[in-house]
């Protein structure tokens, strides 16, 4: 059997590890888009600021890893597939065969239409390459705008402030994070970074990019408010798109995201897709969308490999979960944070003890949450959410007190959550429906 | 010979001497805060559970972590790596029983390693509430074993009440 697997992220990473596991004579070949070995997107901040060395962002540590599993690991572009005739060709030119295919090829960062934008020292923050060349430019009391203060310019915030720099964030949202928190959530971070020196510019656009004054820093950053601000170095940080070009006339069909069955499985015979590239179901939902984070990567990974090698395993969706530090104001939310349509809330507000729980509720079951400034346990959140327990009497005491989370934990869960920790890569919402561990062993 | 914490939450007093001794053992300082053991309050109830992760077989932290940090031992423990961890938090949200904590202080996460083999809660412990013994069962039948002790002597329901949705989800 010939597998290839285009990407080489944590999805396509741990798709190649799978198949290994279950098929140890199979060819397989790892396609990594970048001249790098396979490395984490999100270890980037952290190299920024210099917590960690490049070998440090490296999904596997060992550099002989991929020989000894025996995957072949190429790097390069995809120009193009060819369904039918089972081939898929590089950019330079060269073909490669399978008998099935993966695509984890993620996503790109979006480059907003301003004018100037392309100008030297305006910067996205995601490759390892970008990540370098911020290092560059970002130096102590370097003047930064940075643009877009989502949940991964936010995560950018962070490495740029403990750089030393000087930084203006620009967010056309009327507040950070507008995605992945509510308002007083949001408003708390805000807060918070502009008590930290951040000047935090929100319901703000950039309205153009010009080079800066003779001596001054290079750039000068235009607002839609009117003001200019001088900068070294524009990060942007607006949102993300799948990185699909390549499949134009492959017969793969892609939304938003490449479109998969439950199977994770494209409408392409033998060519399935994985993580941030394709649209998986949300399990709080039960529709398909775009889950681009790093255990969901894992997730899609590991189930695709099992359907490409024969082992039917159906994916069920997966809980949208994210966790960010914010110059050391740690906040998290999960599943359906915004609350479910029909359903109650629960509260705790300290704003300025920048401290915030809420919890929502449908029916008696826990069905999403947000926190702010609290970090012990936040996990059993995840495990209430995913496994759907019924609270019981414990979802009054909730609504009337969130921090008794822990208590209400320990009395709901008589079990860990369905398909347990055997098989953490096949997230079972329901009971009943077992299905082995994942692990093929 | 595997073996796992075993917790009998229905002797523990809420003394929290497995809370010190763990704190001690691991961060060198008397700090409950900073224990990978917590020990529960159940305030109306007066009564207490002690809580710490037991080792998955396959672990959810472990699959969340995107520089492999995390990995198994020998006697299948989970371990941390603080020289590979970056601090991103990831396994903090991805464990379902809540059972890596971030710890602000370092930057790192921390979670129980059973102490290389000699955990320093069961040692503490005075009442046997908490006890190290040879395991056979994995990981999923541990929780379930622990956690069906553990919520019958936190709620006062009678013995064996677990839920009937508690099916195996694993195992062949
Ligand atoms: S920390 Fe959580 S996920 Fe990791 S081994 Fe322990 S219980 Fe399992
Ligand atoms: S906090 Fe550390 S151990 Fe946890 S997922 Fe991140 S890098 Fe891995």
């Amino acid at each position: 059997m010939k597998y290839a697997i285009l990407g080489a992220g944590p999805a396509g990473v741990t798709a190649a590890e799978t198949l290994r596991n279950v098929d140890p004579e199979a060819s397989i070949t790892l396609v990594g888009g970048e001249p790098e070995p396979p490395y984490s997107r999100m270890a980037l901040p952290y190299f920024i600021y210099g917590k960690i060395d490049e070998g440090g962002t490296h999904l596997r540590q060992d550099p002989l890893h991929y020989n000894r599993e025996n995957i072949r690991y190429l790097t390069g572009r995809c120009g193009g597939i060819d369904a039918q005739a089972k081939r898929l060709y590089m950019s330079g030119g060269e073909a490669l065969e399978y008998d099935k295919l993966l695509i984890a090829t993620g996503a790109n960062p979006i480059m907003p239409p301003i004018p100037g934008a392309h100008l030297e020292g305006v910067e996205t923050c995601w490759t390892l390459d970008d990540a370098r060349n911020i290092l560059k430019l970002a130096e102590k009391g370097s003047p930064v705008v940075l643009v877009g203060a989502g949940f991964i310019g936010s995560i950018i915030l962070e490495a740029l402030y403990l750089r030393g720099c000087d930084i203006t964030v620009v967010e056309l949202a009327p507040r950070m994070v507008a995605r992945m928190m509510d308002e007083t959530a949001g408003g708390m971070l805000g807060r918070w970074c502009e008590a930290k020196g951040v000047r935090v510019l929100t319901r703000t656009r950039v309205a153009s990019i010009k080079q800066g004054a003779e001596g001054g820093p290079r750039l000068s950053v235009g607002l839609s408010s009117g003001i200019n601000i001088p900068a070294d170095l524009v990060v942007m940080a607006v949102g993300v798109r799948s990185n699909t070009g390549f499949l134009v006339g492959s017969g793969v069909k892609v939304n938003t995201g490449i479109a998969v069955d439950d199977y994770l499985q494209t409408t392409a015979p033998d060519i399935y897709a994985a993580g941030d590239c394709c649209e998986g179901v949300d399990l709080s939902t039960g529709k398909p969308d775009m889950l681009a984070i790093q255990p969901v990567a894992v997730e899609h990974g590991r189930i695709a490999a099992l359907n490409m090698a024969g082992h039917k395993h159906r994916h069920r969706g997966s809980l949208n979960m994210n966790v960010l530090d914010t110059i050391g104001l740690i906040s998290s939310s999960f599943g359906l944070w915004q609350g479910a349509q029909v359903g109650e809330t629960g509260k705790l507000v300290d704003e300025g003890g920048y401290k915030y729980m809420k919890l929502e509720f449908e029916g008696d079951k826990l069905v999403g949450a947000q926190c702010v400034g609290m970090t012990d346990h936040v996990g059993m959140l995840r495990g209430l959410i995913q496994t759907g327990f019924r609270m019981g009497e414990w979802k009054d005491k909730l609504l009337a007190a969130p921090e008794r989370l822990r208590e209400a934990y320990i009395s709901v869960a008589q079990g860990a959550p369905n398909a347990g920790p055997m098989a953490p890569h096949v997230n079972t919402p329901r009971a009943g429906l077992g299905h082995g561990g994942a692990s093929g062993h | 010979m595997l073996k796992a914490l075993v917790i009998d939450a229905g002797k523990c007093t809420g003394c929290k001497q497995c809370e010190m001794a763990c704190s001690l053992e691991n961060e060198g300082e008397f700090n409950v805060a900073k224990s990978r053991i917590r020990v529960f309050d159940f305030h109306t109830e007066a009564r207490f559970v002690p809580y710490t992760c037991t080792q998955c077989a396959e672990a959810w932290c472990q699959q969340a972590c995107p520089v492999n940090a995390i990995t198994t031992d020998s006697m299948g423990v989970k371990i941390v790596h603080d020289n590979l961890c970056v601090g991103c938090k990831v396994c903090t949200i991805a464990c379902p029983f809540g059972t890596v904590n971030y710890n602000a202080s370092t930057g790192k996460v921390i979670k129980c390693d059973l102490c290389g083999g000699k955990p320093a809660c069961s040692d503490a412990c005075p009442t046997g509430a908490i006890t190290f013994q040879d395991a056979e069962q994995g990981g999923f039948d541990k929780m379930k074993v622990w956690a069906a002790q553990s919520a019958n002597a936190a709620t006062h329901e009678g013995p064996n009440t677990p839920k009937a949705s508690q099916a195996s989800g694993s195992g062949h």
